[in-house]
C-alpha cells in the first residue's frame, strides 16, 4: 500500500516539537485504542512519522516499535518520508476517473518529473493519487494542500502550478 | 426576528467551489447595507445539487441561486435583499417561469425525491444544536427513554423493515436484537458508527455528517439504550475534515445540553460518544476490520463467527451501523414503523440516498423511495447524459458492485433486484458511464483499487486480485488470448468463494458484471485488438484525414517522436511505427483532422 521512496532525508526535529509530542502522548496514552490517535497527532506535529518519532511513541507507551511500524505502513495516511511544501492530490475515485482524472494525473507526473508518492528535488511539490474526496459533483478534482480545483482540464495545469512557484 | 434568511451550502462540494468566500462577502455586504439586523446568513449542509454549486437559497421567497460568484454578491444584496427584486439571471434556470419563480420542489431534480435521511441537510445550521432541536431533534431519544422499553425499541425497528444502508442490507432490528440478547449480563457493550465511507464516488454519509451531525448522535444513543451499551464510537474518514469538525462541535453541544453523558433526560441511562479517525484504508469499512482499527491495530478483518454481536470491539458485544442507517432511526421512532414500512418495495423499505456522479448532468445527492426505477433517477432526476451522448451503464456498489446496462434501466431499485442483475445496492454511489467509457478499462480500474486496498491477510484476495488485474491489463494492451479470459473468469469464482472478508468476496464483481453484459467488448480487445470506446491507449491508432488537413504543420512540430511528416499546405501523414499515441497532435490540430480509432 502506498509508494515507497528510498532517498533518506535526515531527521530535523526540534526540541519544541519533541516537547509537544511528549505532552500529547502523555495525555492520550491511557485511553483505549490510543495508538492511532497518537500517531495522527504526531504526524500533525512533524508532517511525517520518521523512525525517531515512532521510537519515542514506543518508549512512552510501551507498544513495541514493530507494531507501530506495522500500523504506520498499513494506512495510506501515514507517511514515513517528509512531504513537499505543497502536496498535490489527484482524485482517482470513480466519478473523477470516468471524467478523465487519469489524464490529469499523468500530465502532472510529466510536468513535475516525479511519480506517484514522490517529492520534487526542490522540496516544493509532492504528488499523490487519492481516493474520493467526496467532491464528485466537481469531477475531475485535485487538491493542492487545502485548495480544491474542480472541473479540471489538462491545459489548466501549468497555470495552476505557476501560482505556487514563488 | 429576521425578515429574510439566506441559506448557503457549506458542504464539501460547494466549499470546493468557493462557498466560504461567498459567505464572507455576503456578511460584509449585508453589514455595509445596514441589513445585519434584518437578514440572517446560515451556513448549512448539502442541498444535493452539487453540479450547480455554489448554491444559495433566499427565504421566505425560496429563491434558488446557483453557480454564484463572489462578484455577484453585491448585486444580490442590493437588488434582492435590499430592494426585493430577484436577480433572475443568477437563479437556477429551471425555476424561472414567465410570471415569477417556481418552488424548488417542483423541479425535475427534486420533485421525485423523498427526503428522510437528508431531511435536515441544507435546511438547518449543522453547527447549532438548537436548530436540530427545532426540527424535532432529540425528541425520539426522549420518547425512547421515557416511554419505551428496549425491547419495544427493537421491535419498532424490526417492524419498520429498515435494512443496513452501508451495502450489506442486513435487517437493522435483527442486528440490535442479537446484540441485546446473545451475551446475557455482558459487563460492557458498544455502539459503533461506520462513517468510513470508502467507496470512490460515494458521498452520502459525508453529506449527512456535514449537514445533520446530531441525527447520528441521537440515533446512536437510541441504539445504546436498545442494546444496553453506554459507549459509542464514530469511525470517520480523516479525509472528511468538515465532517470531523462538525461532529466534534455536535458532540460538545450535546454534552452541554445533557443529551450525551450521564443520566440523560434524568433517567438512569448514560451514554457517551468518542470519535476515531480512519487513516485511509478501504478495508476498514468492513465491520471486523473497522473494530480492529479502533483498537489501534492494522485494520485487518477477523474471521466470523464470532460475530460482533457476540465479540466485537475490545471483544465485547458490539453493533455497527452505517451513517445513513442511523439517520433514519429517529424518524422511525417518532412517526412509527408503519409509516416507514409504507415506503419502498416488499423487502426493501424506506428510501435510499444515492450519490449521482460521472457522465450525468445533475451530479449530486438524491434520496428516492426504494422501488424507483433507474431510468427515473438518471433521465428525470439526473437530467440525462451531457453532450447528447448515449447511456452505456450505471455502476453501483463501488468496487464491490457491478454495472447495470441500458437493458435494465426500468428495473425498480431495491436490494434484491440489484443483486439479481449482478450488481448491488452498496452504500449508494451511482456512477453513470456513456459510450466513451470502456468497460474493460473500468473493470481494470476497480481491480487496481482492490489490489491496492487488499490488506494482505488472506491469500485469495492478496494474490488472486493481483493476478486478475494482470490479466485485465493484458487484455487492455491487446496481448491476451481467449484462454486468458477463461482463466480470468475461473479466478473470479475462486476469489469470491475463498476470501476472508467482504472486500475479497466482492472484488470480482466489477469483472463478472462487465463480462455478463459487455463480453463483446472483451472479445473485441482480445480478438480484434480493438477498443470500441477508444480508451485503451495501446489499441488506438491515430490517423490524419486528408480531406480535413490544411497542411499547417502544427502537428508535425508538436509530435515528440517525429512521427508526422508532410509538406506545407499538403495533407500530412502519421508513421504508425513511430507514433507514441500521446495525443499531442490531436490537442494541437485546429481543424479536427486527426482521429483516433
Amino acid at each position: 500500500m502506498g509508494s515507497k521512496q528510498t532517498n533518506a532525508v535526515p531527521f530535523h526535529g526540534t526540541a519544541e516539537q519533541e516537547a509537544q509530542l511528549r505532552a500529547m502522548v502523555e495525555q492520550l496514552k491511557d485511553t483505549k485504542g490510543a495508538l492511532m490517535p497518537i500517531m495522527q497527532k504526531a504526524q500533525d506535529i512533524y508532517g511525517y512519522l520518521p523512525i525517531e518519532v515512532q521510537t519515542i511513541i514506543s518508549d512512552m507507551t510501551g507498544i513495541p516499535l514493530e507494531k507501530i511500524y506495522g500500523v504506520a505502513t498499513f494506512y495510506s495516511q501515514f507517511s514515513l518520508y517528509p512531504k513537499g511544501q505543497y502536496t498535490i492530490s489527484v482524485c482517482l475515485g470513480t466519478a473523477c476517473y470516468v471524467k478523465g482524472s487519469g489524464d490529469v494525473f499523468e500530465k502532472l507526473k510529466q510536468i513535475l518529473g516525479i511519480d506517484d508518492g514522490q517529492c520534487t528535488a526542490d522540496g516544493k511539490f509532492s504528488l499523490e493519487a487519492c481516493r474520493c474526496i467526496g467532491a464528485c459533483g466537481l469531477a475531475p478534482v485535485m487538491t493542492i494542500n487545502d485548495d480544491v480545483y474542480g472541473r479540471l482540464t489538462v491545459d489548466e495545469l501549468p497555470a495552476i502550478l505557476e501560482k505556487y512557484k514563488d | 426576528m429576521f425578515r429574510s434568511h439566506v441559506l448557503i451550502c457549506g458542504g464539501t462540494g460547494c466549499t470546493s467551489s468557493g462557498s466560504l468566500k461567498i459567505y464572507e462577502k455576503l456578511q460584509e455586504e449585508i453589514d455595509k447595507n445596514g441589513l445585519s439586523k434584518e437578514v440572517q446568513v446560515v451556513k448549512t449542509g448539502c442541498f444535493g445539487l452539487c453540479a450547480n454549486g455554489p448554491i444559495m437559497i433566499v427565504y421566505p421567497e425560496g429563491t434558488f441561486y446557483s453557480m454564484v460568484n463572489v462578484e455577484d454578491i453585491p448585486e444580490i444584496v442590493s437588488e434582492h435583499l435590499l430592494k426585493g427584486r430577484i436577480v433572475t439571471r443568477l437563479v437556477y434556470q429551471e425555476t424561472v417561469e414567465e410570471n415569477g419563480i417556481k418552488s424548488l420542489n417542483e423541479t425535475d431534480f427534486y420533485k421525485k425525491q423523498h427526503r428522510v435521511a437528508l431531511r435536515n441537510c441544507g435546511v438547518i445550521n449543522p453547527e447549532n444544536i438548537d436548530e436540530y432541536i427545532g426540527r424535532d431533534g432529540y425528541q425520539a431519544l426522549g420518547k425512547v427513554l421515557t416511554e419505551m422499553t428496549p425491547e419495544e425499541v427493537i421491535q419498532c425497528i424490526l417492524d419498520s423493515g429498515l435494512r443496513g444502508r452501508g451495502g450489506g442490507g442486513f435487517p437493522t432490528g435483527r442486528k440490535w436484537q442479537l446484540a441485546r440478547n446473545i451475551v446475557p449480563n455482558a459487563d460492557q457493550k458498544y455502539v459503533c458508527c461506520n462513517a468510513d465511507e470508502g467507496d470512490p464516488g460515494a458521498f452520502m454519509d459525508r453529506s449527512v455528517l456535514e449537514g445533520d451531525p446530531h441525527v447520528v448522535l441521537e440515533a446512536m444513543a437510541i441504539a445504546g439504550y436498545a442494546i444496553g451499551a453506554n459507549q459509542g464510537y464514530i469511525y470517520v474518514r480523516a479525509e472528511y475534515p468538515i465532517a470531523v469538525q462538525r461532529l466534534e462541535i455536535a458532540i460538545k453541544q450535546a454534552r452541554e445540553y445533557g443529551l450525551l453523558g450521564k443520566n440523560i433526560f434524568g433517567t438512569d441511562f448514560s451514554f457517551d460518544i468518542g470519535l476515531r479517525l480512519g487513516a485511509g484504508a478501504f478495508v476498514c469499512g468492513e465491520e471486523t476490520a473497522l473494530m480492529t482499527s479502533i483498537e489501534g491495530n492494522r485494520g485487518e478483518p477477523r474471521p466470523r463467527p464470532p460475530f460482533p454481536a457476540e465479540k466485537g470491539l475490545f471483544q465485547k458485544p458490539t453493533i455497527l451501523n452505517n451513517v445513513e442507517t442511523y439517520a433514519n432511526i429517529p424518524q422511525i421512532i417518532l412517526k412509527g414503523a408503519e409509516w416507514f414500512a409504507s415506503m419502498g418495495t416488499e423487502k426493501s423499505k424506506g428510501t435510499k440516498v444515492f450519490a449521482l456522479g460521472g457522465k450525468i448532468n445533475n451530479t449530486g445527492l438524491v434520496e428516492i423511495p426504494m422501488g424507483t426505477t433507474l431510468r427515473t433517477v438518471i433521465e428525470e432526476i439526473g437530467g440525462g447524459i451531457p453532450n447528447g451522448k448515449k447511456f452505456k451503464a450505471a455502476q453501483t456498489g463501488g468496487p464491490s458492485g457491478g454495472c447495470i446496462p441500458a437493458e435494465h434501466m426500468d428495473i425498480a431499485i431495491d436490494y434484491d433486484n440489484l443483486i439479481a442483475i449482478g450488481s448491488m445496492m452498496g452504500s449508494g454511489g451511482l456512477i453513470v458511464m456513456d459510450e466513451d467509457n470502456c468497460m474493460v478499462d473500468i473493470a481494470k480500474f476497480f481491480l487496481e483499487f482492490t489490489v491496492d486496498e487488499s490488506c494482505g491477510k488472506c491469500t485469495p484476495c492478496r494474490i488472486g486480485t493481483k493476478r486478475m488485474y494482470e490479466i485485465l491489463d493484458k487484455i487492455t494492451k491487446g496481448k491476451a488470448t481467449l484462454e486468458d479470459l477463461d482463466r480470468l473468469e475461473e479466478l473470479c469464482y475462486h476469489v469470491k468463494a475463498n476470501s476472508l472478508c467482504g472486500l475479497g468476496q466482492t472484488a470480482p464483481n466489477p469483472v463478472l458484471s462487465t463480462l455478463r453484459y459487455f463480453r463483446d467488448e472483451y472479445i473485441a480487445h482480445i480478438v480484434e485488438k480493438r477498443c470500441p470506446a477508444g480508451v485503451c491507449k495501446d489499441l488506438l491508432s491515430y490517423e490524419i484525414q486528408a480531406d480535413k488537413c490544411k497542411g499547417c504543420t502544427a502537428c508535425a512540430r508538436v509530435c515528440p517522436a517525429g512521427a508526422i511528416s508532410g509538406s506545407v499546405k499538403n495533407p500530412h501523414t502519421i508513421d504508425k511505427s513511430k507514433c507514441l499515441k500521446c495525443g499531442a497532435c490531436i490537442e494541437k490540430c485546429r481543424f479536427g483532422a486527426i482521429i483516433k480509432k
